[in-house]
């Protein structure tokens, strides 16, 4: 079956079995290996991606479910210039020590930055519980996420100031 | 994991669907937001011939009030009723009980109507349901045919659906004058299924309890509508001694199993306690409504 999805805004195509999970497609069709598998029961969150925007677990999603769809992985954050707010909060608030469920973290910050721009420790603990961080480093991903919604903020109240937090948009 | 090979369709009208069931019938598989279909697939307990995918089919979405009746579409999504901030008030129950299904995650793709479809006894919203008396609208290619929650859930992830028939729409009555309910939900950790979860749903009238729906989760064959314990309540004063009698006649009517989240015995006290729990609660909901 030919498949047609916008990934970090490229259009990518496929032609796929309709069984392929939408993980299996990013990571081994297109090579996006950012994208991890951890427990692939849609129970860790190492797989999340965001699908039309919003989080969801890409092992338990067909890739022809995406067919048409805008998905966005941990490779789309930065895009190409310096890091985005979410991977400088988690830089300077340490909010990784193995990194594996990073992804999905940042994703997951990244998408409740967009609805509420200044979550509160609850809303943020809330947002993350689909998603298990064995290092059980929780408390420096609440702060790391916080960290990012602050430079956010900053940087909206300050739209003109000269790219340090630009995030490569353009 | 990957799921056995099937044939996939998305249609994008009703129509086209049930053409599509009709023709092919058993062997294939209806998927909304697939979040407990593609799980059974991948550990390969569901092969299916043909999965149908109804997600395009854009009059199955939305929830609309209609004639006293909220009318949940196929396709709305846990998200979508955890968002809605009218459901927060015209029937808190259901706001209630989405903070408990599985995680955020899951509840952007999962829809209600899929779940209740899926009919596992561990799941939320079939106690909700009874408790309500929703109505479950399916449709074929031979019309429209309604069945009461109560008749609808038939054994484990089996229900009273026939194979040509999709379910197009969750009615549910809408609660009025001093209503309350509550959903109080035992899990081991976030995104777990329930060691025992209730739903309680009151109405008053004159200080006395008008109307009780009572549904139990994950101990039984099917999510359990505690009859016998809503009869007891109809027609009387809340009082801590009837509120103690139903919890006893609820937990009669709980059949858990040992497993590896408690034994059948606690499981039954939970049941005791959590009918306790969720009448005090909706009781209380009840009374500060301003009817």
């Amino acid at each position: 079956m030919k498949v047609s999805l916008t990934v970090n805004g490229k259009e990518r195509t496929g032609d796929i079995e309709p069984r392929v999970l939408l993980v299996d497609f990013i990571r081994t069709t297109l090579g996006l290996t950012g994208t991890h598998i951890g427990c692939d029961t849609s129970s860790c969150g190492a797989c999340t991606v965001l699908v039309g925007g919003e989080p969801v677990k890409a092992c338990t999603v067909l890739a022809v479910q995406a067919d048409g769809r805008e998905v966005k992985t941990i490779e789309g954050i930065a895009g190409t210039g310096a890091l985005a707010p979410i991977q400088v909060g988690f830089h300077e608030e340490h909010g990784l020590q193995c990194g594996f469920c990073t992804p999905g973290m940042m994703l997951l910050g990244e998408e409740l930055l967009t609805r509420i721009p200044n979550p509160t420790d609850e809303q943020i603990r809330w947002a993350i519980s689909g998603n298990i961080c064995r290092c059980t480093g929780y408390m420096n991903i609440v702060k790391a996420i916080q960290h990012a919604a602050r430079l956010t903020s900053e940087a909206a109240k300050a739209p003109v100031a000269d790219g340090a937090l630009a995030g490569g948009a353009e | 994991m990957f799921p056995a090979a099937f044939d996939y369709a998305a249609p994008t009208t009703l129509g086209d669907a049930l053409a599509l069931l009709k023709q092919r019938g058993d062997e294939a598989k209806i998927m909304a937001g697939g979040q407990s279909l593609i799980p059974l697939l991948k550990l390969r307990f569901a092969q299916p011939a043909l999965v149908i995918d109804i997600a395009r089919i854009p009059d199955l979405n939305g929830i609309r009030r209609q004639n006293g009746h909220l009318n949940i579409g196929a396709l709305a999504r846990h998200v979508d009723i955890e968002r809605d901030a009218d459901l927060a008030w015209l029937c808190p129950i259901l706001v209630d009980t989405v903070h408990w299904i599985s995680d955020p995650l899951v509840r952007n793709r999962g829809t209600m109507a899929g779940s209740v479809c899926h009919a596992d006894p561990s799941g939320d919203w079939g106690s909700v349901m009874l408790a309500l008396d929703a109505d479950i609208v399916a449709r074929s290619q031979a019309g429209e045919r309604v069945t009461k929650a109560a008749d609808f859930f038939k054994g484990p992830f089996t229900t009273a659906l026939r194979a040509d028939e999709i379910v197009t729409e969750i009615h549910i009555p809408l609660p009025t004058g001093k209503a309350g309910g509550a959903y109080n939900k035992l899990e081991r950790k976030v995104g777990d299924f329930a060691t025992v979860a209730v739903a309680v749903q009151v109405e008053l009238s004159g200080g006395k309890i008008a109307k009780a729906g009572i549904g139990l989760t994950a101990v039984g064959e099917t999510n359990i509508k505690a009859t016998a314990a809503e009869k007891a309540l109809v027609g009387h004063e809340p009082t801590d001694e009837l509120i103690a009698d139903a919890a006893r006649l609820a937990a009669e009517a709980a059949h858990p199993k040992d497993d590896i989240r408690g034994t059948a015995a606690y499981k039954k006290d939970v049941v005791r306690i959590y009918v306790q729990r969720g009448l005090r609660t909706a009781l209380g909901h009840a009374r500060e409504v301003k009817a």
